[in-house]
């Protein structure tokens, strides 16, 4: 009874300290955004804002160029996941539906695709769009993280275009539809799970892209939000409230995504990652 | 399960069997339709990636410093690029760098990434969904804003690393400088790229100890196995693959990571701390030696290929039998 007792209590016990470890650099994040000013730099810290403030909210927006920047990770994160969104949707159904000559090179070529070592690229491609003149604005970043994310987006699509049933299609089909139609009508409504999830991998990709915009965009005009958070310390220096409250600002639509959609997240990310 | 998927529509798709002989032309449509469809992805990933690819490999014969951008000149060089990196113990001393930082974190993450996942099947569901919301809050932290709580956390004023192990006794560590040495530099990036990392292994391993039967559990725990006893005999065998993916996925994400490197002590002090992407980078942005830079992420690259050509052939043979 005892040793059951035991046994029952420490796999709990370590699941609270495990939450508390992995939760804990959030909360302190959020945290130290609302604490003012002496409470963060004290000798012993407060777990708690004791007086709770905006400021660093106000301070961290008003940093010159804020809105271009949000104006900018927004233009360049929806455009570019629609795009590899409805590329990718016409390749996944041809991969998971039909056969022919050079499928499986295709799918090979995507699988490479997706472990492509960006980072290690950015000096090519730095000279690329030097060489082009286009430094310092949107279009080559819309297309880098377009195709950043699009051997993903492929490769789970095509798993969950292959998991509808080929019978519903056919008898759509055999009910007189044209395939066209069939992949609208039946195929597509099934398959709004697996776009919620390549959409928000997709999503998270390019709005924390990071080693690209830093290396294209030297005017601000043209910078993401990643580099608001950096740029700031340098800035301010070691203002801790303003870019803990600018990495909030930064994470908070990305945490609130991912909680509500994580479900089909994992399902997806396995099926992408580790199936293939 | 997409195995089995595929081999059922292994058939031909492109004839329509069922209503007879399809009309000529559409036959003939059909036969171009898959083409079409992977077009648009097939162009664009060549494009933008294929020709980065080429034109990273053209760079690296080139002698291209700040002078020749700025004249916009070509000057090849042949293999002086590659020649002067192997024969730099600067670029050893980083590759191998590089390779042990990439163990480490890989042997971390799996290990502490599957145990987690194996308490996660162990809770009853009121815990093991707050520590999925834990884990899930880590796992979506943007790396850039991941990167500087944990500077913050890691600060050598005020913040509460330090505070916590002089309370816990380790007075020495009230005011450590955790930038200031190339061990607790890559101690923080360490700890940052596990905590960032484990609960893609976790959540992902819980998943797939769900589809475990249980009868399998049921009957080894009849021969009288203990839980260590099960793990190896039912839940091992049964994850195989997906811990050699999984491991393999990890080599690739730790060792091309390059924001948490970067932006934690920009690969210093004294860049004791470049790993090879970091190192690629400050020699070609950084010092402008582009041609340098580009050899180096060639390198770099080969070495990513040697590292994980085990996982690769695998998975290429893999495709062709399911294929």
């Amino acid at each position: 009874m005892k040793r059951s007792l035991l046994g029952r209590a420490w796999p709990g016990t370590v699941a609270v300290v495990l939450f508390v470890v992995f939760a804990f650099p959030v909360y302190w994040m959020f945290g130290t955004s609302f604490k003012d000013g002496k409470d963060i730099v004290a000798e012993t810290p407060q777990w708690f804002p004791t007086s709770p403030t905006l400021d660093h909210f106000r301070k961290a927006v008003d940093a010159d160029g804020f809105w271009t920047l949000v104006g900018n990770s927004f233009t360049v994160t929806l455009v570019a996941v629609a795009l590899s969104l409805v590329i990718a949707l016409f390749a996944s159904f041809a991969v998971a539906r039909m056969r022919f000559k050079g499928r499986k090179s295709f799918i090979l070529v995507m699988m490479m695709a997706q472990m492509a070592p960006w980072e290690v690229m950015v000096i090519a491609y730095y000279m690329i769009v030097r060489d082009a003149e286009m430094l310092n604005s949107l279009p080559p970043l819309i297309a880098i993280y377009t195709v950043m994310v699009l051997p993903f987006t492929v490769l789970t699509l095509r798993g969950y275009v292959a998991a509808v049933p080929k019978e519903l299609e056919e008898s759509a089909m055999v009910d007189g539809c044209t395939r066209t139609q069939a992949f609208i009508r039946v195929i597509f409504p099934l398959l709004a799970p697996g776009i919620m999830a390549t959409s928000l991998f997709g999503f998270i990709t390019v709005w924390n892209e990071f080693p690209m915009v830093l290396i294209l965009s030297k005017d601000p005009s043209a910078q993401t939000l990643p580099l608001w958070i950096t740029s700031f310390r340098t800035t301010f220096g070691d203002d801790w409230g303003a870019t803990m409250a600018a990495s909030s600002l930064f994470a908070l639509p990305v945490l609130v995504l991912f909680v509500i959609l994580q479900r089909k997240a994992v399902g997806g990310l396995t099926s992408g990652a580790v199936k293939g | 399960m997409s195995a089995q998927i595929d081999q059922v529509t292994a058939e031909p798709v492109t004839r329509t069997g069922k209503g007879g002989a399809p009309p000529p032309r559409r036959g003939r449509a059909a036969a171009g339709l898959p083409y079409l469809l992977i077009l648009p992805a097939g162009v664009i990933t060549v494009v933008v990636l294929g020709w980065t690819m080429v034109k990273n490999g053209l760079l690296s014969f080139q002698d291209l410093n700040k002078r020749q951008l700025i004249r916009r000149v070509t000057e090849w060089i042949g293999f002086d690029n590659y020649s002067d990196q192997l024969g730099s113990s600067d670029f050893w001393k980083v590759t191998l760098r590089s390779v042990l930082f990439t163990a480490a974190n890989v042997v971390l993450i799996m290990v502490l990434g599957c145990l987690i996942g194996l308490l996660l099947a162990r809770l009853g569901t009121k815990l093991r969904l707050l520590l999925a919301l834990g884990l899930v809050l880590a796992w979506a932290m943007p790396t850039v804003a991941a990167t500087t709580v944990f500077q913050w956390l890691f600060a050598q004023r005020f913040g509460v690393v330090n505070y916590v192990l002089d309370r816990l006794g380790w007075h020495s560590m009230a005011d450590y400088n955790w930038t200031g040495s190339q061990f607790s530099t890559f101690f923080v990036v360490t700890v940052l790229i596990v905590w960032q990392s484990i609960p893609f292994v976790a959540i992902n391993l819980y998943a797939a100890t769900t589809t475990i039967p249980k009868e399998l559990y049921e009957a080894a725990s009849l021969d009288g196995a203990g839980p260590w006893k099960q793990f190896t005999s039912v839940t091992y065998p049964f994850l195989k693959p997906f811990f050699l993916a999984t491991s393999f996925l990890e080599v690739i994400w730790v060792f091309k990571s390059f924001t948490q490197v970067f932006v934690i002590n920009e690969g210093g002090p004294d860049r004791l701390t470049e790993t090879l992407p970091v190192y690629a980078f400050v020699e070609g942005m950084g010092n402008q030696h582009f041609g340098v830079g580009a050899a180096i992420s060639i390198l770099t690259i080969l070495i990513l290929l040697a590292l994980t050509a085990y996982y690769l052939r695998l998975v290429l043979k893999q495709e062709e039998d399911e294929l």
